[in-house]
């Protein structure tokens, strides 16, 4: 048989390659002789050699194919609509999202202003088309989440939290953690930020626990909306992997980068470890339904994507371009979520504060302890009784469990540096800046903002280098006021001007919702301040017993 | 009391249970600018935060000089309310995907359609020439622009301003990229098209050199409202217009091309729409409450220098309209339009066009 005749054979024309594309493009940059660019993100890092554009990145298809993809996102939303997914979805999971999709957008445009950072020190044009596009993408999924969010508001059964969201980023005990993430990526050292922070490790590792696990576990609880965004989020971080990936490589030809890149992979995969396993971890594990003893736990799907797939093929390998690798941060992270139950401990954290919240949390029952037990051994023995005494604090009427004296919890010292409070108590460090004292949830934290935030590292010194600032311990911005009057400076009260947002079940019934003088009368502590204002004696006794931990009384 | 309400909801659906703020479906942090918050206000203002609206705990994390993440300094004009400003064109992704993706598949086919049928072997030797050469140079300028508001869009105030420059950036690299790969594309048609002529042109060309040194000058500026304002409000007028809309454009299809104008079209609309973000921004500020006085004389400031750039831009490149074999239009009756197209967006601010 001849060869068939198809209309591409008769439409077909000579075009250029997407490499020699590539090419061209790259060569739209010169080097100013008029006036210099103005260097205004100062890195303490060398970068003389040129990134490569390993993806060979052009516009011309970059628009149509996102363009494609988001058709098929509001398409899905449309779907479901009509599906009436809300009809079945998991309001435990839905509430959650409260919180997710307050935290994310910020640090998804805060990634977009960080292309402007590293477009500016990467010599050579090759690269600029990608952080281009990076920026563009940024700047879609900073939208489309307020998109999902905005839609959820507008469907979910309940949607106080939602509506007044980017309100809460600004202000909650629990998004704190994620304003650390998101500055993290656009303040301090350009390199350490918008590169090495952000991409080579937020990017590179962590995004696959956030934008892969996060939408199985959607789906799970009928959530068919959040995988549908998330996925297609996703499908955008391989191009922002290569581009960190080659502007990692430029850097590491340069030998006298090589200390502070040890320096910034060590702080930005402990913190990232820190901040998106607390709240990642926390939404899967606790914020389902589904306790399918078949399904990976988050334990498990770390091991496979960020010790299996990242440590191993993506961390190790720099080695032998003679960056040190702390081997051990890796197995100290791994054993936090398995044998220190970090995860848990974060939740129980989130629970106990459930009236400062902006979302609803719901009692873990029967069904999640076994699971739990399953897949974590020895959680029932350490957070079974604590649920219990949760379920049963939830009605009106019982005092609200973060100061109920019955239950055994110890309120948390705050970390400084990760701003997850210190919940593997036997870890909990010390230390001093500028002669102040601090608390710090292990010694890598410590470790972050003594020595890593500094104007010197190991003797050399880093002008570039950000600091930790502002208000870090939110504790402290309502120590000594009660919490009634707290929760309403902080706006978490709905319109009526007496029923909290945050509520401890998923009771849809204004009889059983608390109100401020339900939790009026309790008084907020800073667990900071407290600890300076004690003398040094009391202190150390303080210290010791707290990292002996508590025992959660028995729950009849 | 209804069923509904008394027992524990089946469904998670909207309204499927009444309590308080059951029906509180609109974001209820900020102002809308109209009576009902656009889809566009909806997932764009505040998230960038802002101590003095939400950030309860001030910025976190700060650069070695003890600022914040985003500060009012970044920028030498004044507000008493930055979160004022809503982009007129009302970007978010889609919109910002949907237009791109339009214009460059409308792009690609005009110009597979016109290699198709042979078109670029029809031009007229000089006009080839002009393409090679100029329009060759004038991709380097749209890109400086872009690249220098990639910059711009990380200093900001609010999210309202840094999206609005963010979007601008993402039109003028497309734009760059448009002309690169079109002549690139055409080139293979053309025997002898030199595609790297351009770029020796933008370098060494002596008309070319009062634009580098224009498109330098906002690259280096460190003050992300000088770099949108001289490029939306200055640039684009008295040399962007003047050489799309007033040459290529116009001078094309007399010379046999009717390629560049449509692959050249698009960048005009896109102005249109930065025009109405920047002038929206710029007009704020200079009605301001407490500032205007002091913004005015900054702007003029701006205005002066800029301007004077651009005249010399504009004067270096008069005698590329005299290149063509075709002249529908003259050099000094496309300036004369561009000087009173700047006129009339300096007067909306209340400015004036230094003399030259």
């Amino acid at each position: 048989m001849s060869g068939t005749l198809t209309l591409n054979k008769i439409t077909a024309q000579r075009g250029i390659s997407v490499g020699d594309a590539a090419k061209k493009i790259a060569d739209l940059g010169w080097n100013p002789s008029y006036v210099q660019e103005a260097m205004t993100f100062p890195t303490d890092y060398k970068i003389a050699k040129a990134p490569k554009d390993p993806m060979k990145q052009v516009l011309r298809s970059y628009f149509p194919m996102q363009e494609e993809k988001d058709n098929r996102v509001y398409g899905a939303l449309d779907a479901a609509l009509r599906g009436d997914m809300f009809r079945n979805v998991e309001p435990r999971w839905v509430e959650w999202m409260k919180l997710f999709l307050a935290i994310i957008p910020f640090p998804e445009i805060s990634a977009a202003r960080s292309m402007a950072m590293v477009g500016r020190l990467a010599p050579g044009e090759d690269l600029r088309t990608g952080f281009t596009m990076q920026m563009v993408d940024e700047f879609r999924h900073s939208t489309i989440q307020m998109n999902l969010k905005k839609w959820y508001m507008e469907n979910y059964i309940d949607p106080a939290g939602f509506d007044i969201t980017e309100e809460a980023f600004g202000k909650c005990y629990a998004t704190t953690i994620g304003r650390q993430f998101g500055e993290g990526f656009i303040t301090g050292d350009a390199i350490t930020s918008a590169n090495v922070y952000l991409t080579v490790v937020a990017e590179t590792a962590f995004t696959n626990t956030l934008f892969v696990a996060m939408p199985s576990e959607a789906a799970r609880n009928g959530d068919y909306a959040l995988p549908t965004v998330f996925l297609s989020v996703q499908s955008d971080e391989s191009r922002h992997i290569g581009n960190g990936h080659s502007m990692l490589m430029s850097m590491l030809k340069e030998p006298e980068n090589h200390l502070l890149l040890e320096r910034d992979m060590r702080y930005a995969f402990w913190q990232n470890h820190a901040i998106v396993d607390a709240a990642i971890g926390t939404f899967i594990e606790y914020g389902t339904t589904n306790r399918d003893k078949a399904k990976e736990s988050y334990a498990e799907m770390w091991h496979r994507w960020i010790f299996e797939d990242y440590y191993r093929t993506y961390m190790l390998p720099l080695e032998k371009y003679g960056i040190k690798i702390h081997h051990d941060d890796v197995q100290t992270a791994w054993k936090r979520l398995t044998e220190k139950h970090y995860v848990h401990k974060v939740a129980q954290f989130f629970a106990v504060g459930w009236s400062a919240n902006f979302w609803r949390i719901e009692a873990q029952t029967d069904k999640d302890f076994e699971w739990f037990e399953h897949k974590y051994p020895g959680w029932y023995a350490q957070f079974g009784d604590f649920w219990k005494w949760y379920e049963k604090l939830s009605h009106r009427g019982q005092t609200n469990i973060l100061f109920n004296g019955d239950v055994g919890y110890v309120y948390p010292h705050r970390c400084w540096s990760c701003l997850v409070p210190c919940l593997i108590r036997e870890d909990m460090v010390t230390g001093e800046i500028d002669g102040k004292l601090y608390t710090f949830a292990h010694e890598l934290d410590r470790w972050t903002a003594v020595e890593a935030f500094a104007g010197e590292y190991q003797g050399r010194p880093t002008p570039a280098m950000g600091r930790f600032s502002g208000r870090r311990e939110w504790e402290s911005v309502y120590h000594n006021v009660d919490i009634a009057d707290a929760i309403k400076d902080l706006g978490f009260v709905r319109t009526d001007g007496k029923t909290l947002v945050a509520q401890p079940h998923l009771r849809f019934d204004e009889k059983e919702m608390w109100t401020l003088d339900d939790v009026r009368g309790h008084i907020l502590k800073s667990p900071l301040l407290t600890l300076r204002e004690m003398s040094p004696a009391d202190r150390e006794k303080h210290l010791a017993d707290y990292r002996k931990g508590f025992t959660i009384n028995p729950c009849n | 009391m209804t069923a509904v309400q008394s027992i524990p909801a089946k469904s998670g659906a909207a309204g499927a249970a009444i309590f308080p703020d059951s029906d509180s479906r609109k974001y209820r942090y900020f102002e809308p600018r109209s009576k009902r918050a656009t889809h566009y206000e909806d997932v764009t203002v505040d998230v960038q935060p802002d101590p003095e609206r939400y950030l309860l705990q001030d910025w976190i994390i700060s650069f070695p000089n003890g600022k914040g993440a985003y500060t009012k300094d970044n920028t030498a004009a004044l507000s008493s309310n930055w979160h004022a400003f809503r982009a007129p064109d009302q970007e978010w992704e889609r919109t910002h995907y949907q237009r791109q993706s339009k214009i460059e598949t409308m792009v690609q086919s005009v110009i597979a359609n016109g290699r198709k049928s042979g078109a670029p072997k029809g031009f007229d030797k000089a006009w080839v020439k002009i393409l090679q050469n100029h329009l060759g140079a004038w991709k380097h300028a749209e890109f400086g622009l872009g690249t220098s508001l990639m910059q711009a869009q990380r200093y900001g105030y609010t999210q309202m301003i840094n999206n609005a420059t963010l979007t601008n950036s993402s039109y003028k690299l497309r734009l760059a990229q448009d002309i690169t790969l079109y002549l690139a594309e055409i080139g293979m048609d053309i025997p002898g098209f030199d595609d790297a002529a351009g770029k020796r042109m933008w370098l060494e060309d002596k008309g070319w050199q009062g634009t580098r040194e224009a498109i330098e000058s906002i690259m280096g500026s460190a003050d992300y409202l000088e770099q949108y304002l001289a490029t939306n409000i200055v640039f684009e007028p008295l040399v962007g217009e003047l050489f799309r809309s007033g040459f290529l454009m116009q001078v094309g299809s007399p010379n046999g091309d009717f390629i560049t104008p449509a692959v050249i079209s698009a960048a005009e609309a896109d102005y249109e729409r930065n025009l109405a973000n920047t002038i929206d921004l710029m007009h704020l500020l200079v009605t301001d409450n407490q500032h205007a006085a002091h913004n005015k004389k900054l702007f003029q400031g701006w205005v002066n220098k800029h301007v004077a750039l651009a005249n010399k831009a504009a004067a270096g490149l008069q005698p590329v309209w005299s290149q063509p074999h075709s002249k529908p239009v003259q050099y000094a009756d496309v300036r004369a339009q561009s000087v009173e197209r700047i006129k009339k967006i300096l007067g909306e601010l209340g400015l004036v066009l230094p003399k030259e």
